[in-house]
């Protein structure tokens, strides 16, 4: 039955089971990182048990999206007890069951145990992982089975699209958008109200909306989790934008390495359909919008959004010269708004509590919240959504938790391939698109990778340069030979068969790569190194004077002789006897770190 | 006659060739496309061959040539890096006797990079199919590997 009326909408909600019937509700993750862990068995797991002993009326369980503190996973909220379990193996599940399903025993040694202050910290909301955040874009991701659509509805899911039918011209929509100051969250921060309103003007017989899902920052996993985790947020967002920008299709490319991810995001366009939500006469209007999912094929570039265009329109993924805009000539020739997963999400929550409440979060001129991904060598890794305007040091150390052995934190990389380091000395920065500008910086698309005192950066920077000169897609030449060659330098230099004239080649090249390259991909690729080559020029130099070590060493005073490294060497490049010091072969050794990770006696020196 | 089947299922739009590309290269056991193949999704959605083509070279989730049971692709991307305790590649390389974008002559596996997979919390990660696993050890991949022999025999 076609859900046309706010009461259809309360029947429907009414159909899930009230939370309160239940003794128990346990929360588990489920997202794609969790489930290369056990949490699919410890769910099945726990469910069996559950039945067999007939509680399935007192005790919720349900399989969430990913509960956010990935780096504890898996993990599971108890509710009304308020309790976390964190780093679950299938070994746990009996004594869950048995101490605290049963007899409502909290299982201490599965508590979460904050390392920086050596406490138990038992209520998720103490945990300082999840203090300072503030959830717009994540708000469901995490708190409702992603395959219900009567959970989703539960939380005044469709309620924003059915006001935006009912009650509101696609111009007021798009005016609510407007004021409400949300910029695109995929990387350039262009404002959202602005773009639908030149798609909208532009006349044409038809229109389309797409999503951008390819999320190609490594280290970025948010929208992932939103389309795993409240995959009704961006189906009810997009048809708001289709409602708003005219259009009747929307498309949502999806990069092809989340191809396992997607069944809750295909499960929640089958049960909008289901419920009249996609399809003809929306909630009774004359509206019809509907929805297709496409998968990439493995191409970094894809992202852009002229290249996404190409690709759905079966090409290779090449991008095209702007002008026109893709809200002037889109998919298939035709205006079209692009945007990303998390632009999306923030739609129906700003239609509900309206642009003035969004406009007052976040900074002067970055509105709202944005979610980061907190990934490298970091205490506390996972999701984070903070208001705009929050500054590095809070995220690192405040929510982050800092270094997990106390050391040095020495830069943060966001903005992934595009963007580049900051330094501590820039900690206290605001994060919002301007001030990260101010400092050469950008936001990207959210991905936060730490590195410490011991992290190589001419390594780092040459990692990232492999990933683009591998994924320039070749039309441009200073993108496709110019990475090249800028890789061949850092290949050059970290071989230590480099000069010191390499340095101005590459900040040469950088600039002209910059400069003359057709799309975002090649006109940000140098970025990662010339903001390396601006902070850390003294490592550069190390490899370019070729002062620089670049296999392990043994410290003899420390070395007990265990033969612990000899025996994980890959190379076998260690020789040492029993209970005498062990030497390094530096012409065999190719500084895997193996030695290192297997001496008691922090007697490995790195290089 | 599998191909048949696949290609009908798909309207005669330049839009579908690359999901049509995806949906043949899954549905085979060897996960490639040959020319014979090519040729024939041309000549469905009318598309010149050497467009065709182009699109396969294009993207790095198509292969030309004939890839193992078990694809390994394991994550390169720098936050598996920063936290890679060891190299996992170079590992696999020297168990499974191959390079990486090579198979092994049993027809067993293939050894291919991945970008990130969105798993950088549980670092390094490698993805055999369709499981991600994370964590990885030394210890750990060698009893993927013989699990995935063990499949196999079974
Ligand atoms: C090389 C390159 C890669 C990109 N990758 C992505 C991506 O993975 N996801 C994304 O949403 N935007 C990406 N973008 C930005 C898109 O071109 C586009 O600006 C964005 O999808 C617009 O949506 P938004 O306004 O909501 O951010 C990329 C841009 C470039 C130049
Ligand atoms: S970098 Fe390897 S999974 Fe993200």
């Amino acid at each position: 039955m076609p859900i046309k009326t706010r009461e259809d909408l309360m029947q429907l909600k009414a159909q899930l089971p009230d939370e309160t019937s239940y003794r128990m509700t346990i929360l588990l993750c489920g997202g794609t990182s969790c489930l290369s862990s056990e949490s699919d068995i410890i769910d099945e797991m726990l469910r069996e048990k559950i039945e067999k002993n007939h509680l399935e009326n007192e005790v919720n369980l349900v399989k969430v999206g990913c509960l956010r503190f990935c780096g504890e996973g898996p993990i599971m909220f108890i509710s009304p007890d308020d309790i976390a379990y964190v780093r679950l193996t299938i070994k746990d599940v009996s004594d869950i069951f048995e101490q605290h399903i049963l007899r409502g025993h909290i299982v201490d040694r599965l508590l979460y145990v904050d390392g920086a202050q050596n406490k138990t910290v038992p209520a998720p909301k103490d945990m300082d992982f999840f203090k300072k955040q503030q959830r717009i874009a994540l708000r469901n991701v995490g708190d409702i089975d992603p395959r219900s659509i009567e959970a989703y509805v539960a939380r005044e899911g469709y309620e924003a699209l059915r006001r935006c039918i009912s009650d509101m011209r696609a111009d007021e929509v798009i005016n609510v958008v407007r004021k409400s100051g949300l910029r695109g969250r995929g990387g350039g921060g262009f404002p959202t109200g602005l773009k639908w309103a030149y798609t909208a003007s532009v006349k044409s017989d038809e229109k389309y909306v797409i999503c951008n899902a390819d999320e190609g920052d490594p280290g970025a996993f948010m929208d992932r989790s939103i389309i795993e985790g409240d995959p009704h947020s961006l189906v009810e967002a997009m048809i708001i934008a289709g409602y708003a920008n005219g259009a009747s299709e929307g498309h949502i490319y999806i990069r092809a390495e989340y191809a396992i991810s997607i069944e809750p995001l295909r499960l929640a366009i089958d049960k909008a359909r289901e419920h009249g939500f996609l399809g003809t006469h929306i909630f009774g209007s004359e509206f019809s919008f509907d929805i297709h999912i496409k998968l990439g094929a493995g191409a970094f570039v894809c992202g852009e959004e002229t290249a996404l265009i190409r690709s759905m329109e079966g090409h290779r993924g090449e991008p095209d010269k702007k002008p026109p805009f893709p809200s002037e000539s889109g998919f298939r020739g035709k205006p079209t708004s692009v945007n990303n997963v998390e632009t999306y999400v923030n739609i129906p929550a700003i239609i509900l509590r309206g642009a003035d409440w969004f406009a007052s979060i976040g900074t002067e001129r970055s509105k709202g919240t944005k979610v980061f991904a907190l990934a490298g060598q970091l205490r506390n890794i996972g999701l984070v959504e903070v208001p705009m305007g929050t500054t590095f040091r809070e995220i690192i150390y405040d929510i982050g938790g800092g270094h997990p052995e106390g050391k040095q934190i020495k830069a943060v990389q966001i903005g992934g391939p595009s963007g580049g380091v900051i330094t501590e000395d820039f900690f206290d920065t605001p994060i919002d698109y301007d001030s990260l500008i101010a400092i050469g910086a950008m936001m990207g698309s959210g991905g936060m990778i730490v590195m410490d005192e011991d992290s190589d950066m001419v390594e780092i920077a040459k990692f990232y340069l492999d990933f683009t000169q591998d994924e320039s897609c070749g039309k441009c030449t200073p993108c496709r030979i110019g990475t090249k060659r800028m890789y061949e330098i850092l290949e050059r230099l970290t071989a230590m068969e480099g000069d010191p004239q390499d340095l101005e080649r590459l900040e040469t090249l950088g600039e002209n790569i910059k400069n003359a390259s057709l799309c975002g991909l090649g006109q940000t690729a140098p970025n990662p190194v010339l903001s390396t080559m601006k902070f850390f020029r003294e490592e550069y130099e190390a490899y370019a004077y070729r002062t620089k070590r670049t296999s392990y060493l043994i410290d003899g005073k420390q070395c007990i002789g265990c033969t612990k490294c000899a025996r994980v060497c890959p190379v076998d490049c260690i020789a040492g006897k029993v209970r005498e010091v062990h030497t390094i072969n530096e012409n065999d050794c190719i500084a895997c770190g193996a030695c290192y990770d297997a001496c008691p006696t922090n007697a490995i020196v790195k290089p | 006659m599998e191909l048949k089947r696949i290609l009908e299922k798909y309207p005669k739009r330049q839009d579908c060739l690359i999901d049509v590309l995806l949906d043949v290269q899954n549905t085979k056991s060897t996960r490639h496309l040959t020319e014979v193949e090519l040729a024939r999704v041309s000549e469905h959605l009318g598309l010149p061959e050497s467009h065709v083509f182009s699109v396969v070279s294009f993207y790095s989730f198509f292969s030309m040539t004939p890839r193992g049971k078990h694809i390994l692709q394991v994550c390169r991307d720098v936050p598996c890096y920063l936290n890679d305790t060891f190299n996992v590649h170079e590992t696999l390389e020297s168990m499974l006797g191959i390079k990486t974008g090579d198979t092994t002559e049993d027809g067993l596996f293939t050894l291919e990079y991945s970008s990130c997979l969105g798993c950088c919390d549980q670092a390094p990660v490698m993805r055999v199919n369709d499981t991600v696993y994370g964590n990885l050890t030394p210890d750990k991949l060698r009893a993927i590997i013989s699990e995935c022999r063990s499949d196999d025999d079974a």
